[in-house]
């Protein structure tokens, strides 16, 4: 692991004790005041935690090197893929389907990214999955629903699987002069996306008034939305460094990224609504589903990687 | 349990956690070392195993199947998992085939002091959509001669579309169990009124929130 990533997970430890001191202290400060029980301070505090694992497993992934990066977000995929399959109105006609879903297309996305494999990458599930699965699931001779059942899937597909898999592919990129160091790049993105859940969220809580889409997600805030994207795309600008970027263009990228983020975050909220649930699924303390954590990268990845594909190699 | 029956036995369980989930919803019950027969309903041979893997290993170790011999007896792959593995309560479902009464069987484990996993339906419900069946007696019987023993309504969700019948690579899915409010027979309720009730109680549990995992 070269030396900017271990500054940065430093950097990184830091930040999360600054954020578990503060949860400590509001923690006791309620207990103080009698409203021990604060279901808000619970729940940031259980958040906290969850972090110091999440940064932990990424941390050790980028010790390991890049098949365990690979690996881990194949992982994660399958972990995403699972509570977007659980929601959706499967029958017994789909179980082929379903199968290959799993144990086939989701293996076979992540060994093109293993092997750099770019053209299969990008063509394998919008392409021969899409016309392939259907096939498989008409085998099942089950008509009942039939569309409806086979475009869930392929929707839980794209997103779970191949929206996520953008994340790694950047390691795949062959950048002028950024030879060695793509894992920086995967770590900007993540990192700028995920500190945007977390200022929109901080910057909802202590001056959230309007709400952007009460029908879609309650907890969605104007102030919330602007501070948060804005201090990120702060932030990621002040990442330029470990970038192959100019300042302003990393600031940018940021900009767009988080925005994708919000948006991501937005489209998987309507369906959750949709499907009559608050949460994906409980996999993470306080956050709810793998995919509960992971709907803005979804929409950030394949944008993000697209944009350095075309402007910078 | 040897160590080859305990290596199985947590790789099972860790195999239905990453492949399901396995997520036990204590709802009118907490996960407490009280004795009790969990009874569930059932579509899936993967229900015992859901069950088995979403109790805290404590209450694991004292809390054995109740299965039919006719389908666990007939490998050897199957007996070794059954006898070894799960600790299995095994029971003669073929009235002509039966040398004991399977009631006693029942009734010497938890005289043991062990909970039991039961399915009063008997067989498994093909149809995930189709209502459940009606409950065989057993549990009654059981709740008349072991009152100190709380019966738990336990709903399985979802397993029947992680394996279903006639398949044999099973597709990952959330699964959860519902433990609900233990139900007792109360004085004066016939035999066929409690079997109804406790049926209701598993049912109420699988209405709760609906399609959410």
């Amino acid at each position: 692991m070269n030396a900017q990533v271990q500054w940065l997970f430093g950097g990184l430890a830091g930040l999360l004790a600054l954020a578990s001191g503060v949860g400590w202290v509001l923690a006791r400060r309620a207990a103080r005041a009698g409203r021990g029980d604060d279901a808000t301070i619970a729940n940031l505090n259980d958040r906290i935690n969850a972090w110091w694992v999440m940064v932990a497993v990424v941390g050790g992934a980028f010790w390991l090197g890049t098949t365990a990066i690979v690996v881990l977000f194949g992982l994660a995929s399958f972990f995403a893929l699972r509570e977007f399959v659980t929601l959706a109105p499967t029958r017994a006609g789909d179980h082929v389907a379903l199968v290959a879903a799993f144990f086939v297309v989701l293996p076979m996305q992540y060994w093109f990214v293993l092997e750099r494999w770019y053209g299969m990458f990008a063509i394998f599930i919008p392409v021969y999955v899409f016309l392939f699965l259907p096939i498989l699931a008409a085998f099942g001779a089950d008509t009942s629903r039939f569309l409806e059942r086979t475009a869930k899937l392929q929707w839980g597909l794209a997103i779970a699987v191949f929206c996520v898999s953008h994340v790694p592919a950047l390691l795949m990129l062959e950048i002028p002069g950024y030879d060695g160091r793509n894992a920086l790049l995967l770590f900007f993105l993540v990192f700028v996306v995920q500190v945007s859940d977390v200022l929109q969220y901080v910057w909802g809580k202590l001056f959230g008034r309007h709400k952007v889409a009460p029908r879609l997600s309650p907890s969605k805030t104007w102030e919330g939305l602007v501070g948060g994207v804005l201090s990120a795309s702060a932030l990621g600008a002040a990442l330029w460094w470990i970038t192959p970027f100019a300042p302003l263009e990393a600031a940018g990228l940021a900009l767009v990224i988080t925005a994708m983020g919000f948006l991501g975050g937005l489209v998987m909220s309507a369906i959750k609504r949709d499907c009559g649930v608050k949460d994906w699924g409980q996999l993470i303390e306080g956050h709810g589903g793998m995919l509960d954590r992971l709907d803005s990268v979804c929409f950030a990845a394949p944008v993000f990687f697209h944009a350095v594909r075309y402007w910078y190699t | 349990m040897s160590l080859l029956a305990t290596l199985v036995g947590r790789s099972l369980t860790g195999f239905t956690r990453l492949l399901t989930g396995a997520q036990a919803r204590w709802i009118g019950c907490g996960p407490t070392p009280q004795q009790r027969i969990y009874f569930a309903n059932h579509q899936s041979h993967g229900d015992f195993v859901l069950l088995w893997s979403a109790l805290p290993p404590a209450l694991r170790e004292r809390t054995r199947p109740v299965a039919g011999s006719d389908y666990w007896l007939a490998s050897s792959m199957r007996r070794f998992l059954i006898h070894r593995v799960f600790r299995g309560v095994l029971v003669e479902r073929r009235r002509e085939m039966r040398t004991e009464d399977p009631l006693e069987t029942m009734r010497a484990a938890l005289d043991a002091g062990d909970s039991l996993i039961l399915f009063p339906e008997g067989t498994r419900n093909p149809d995930p959509t189709a209502p459940m069946q009606p409950f065989k007696s057993g549990l009654w019987h059981l709740a008349q001669s072991a009152p100190q023993v709380a019966l738990v309504p336990t709903y399985i969700e979802n397993i029947g579309r992680v394996l279903p019948k006639g398949h044999l690579l099973p597709v990952p899915l959330l699964c959860s169990v519902r433990f609900g409010e233990p139900v007792a027979p109360v004085v004066g309720e016939s035999k066929d009124e409690f079997l109804t009730r406790a049926r209701a109680a598993v049912e109420r549990l699988g209405a709760r929130d609906g399609a959410a995992a």
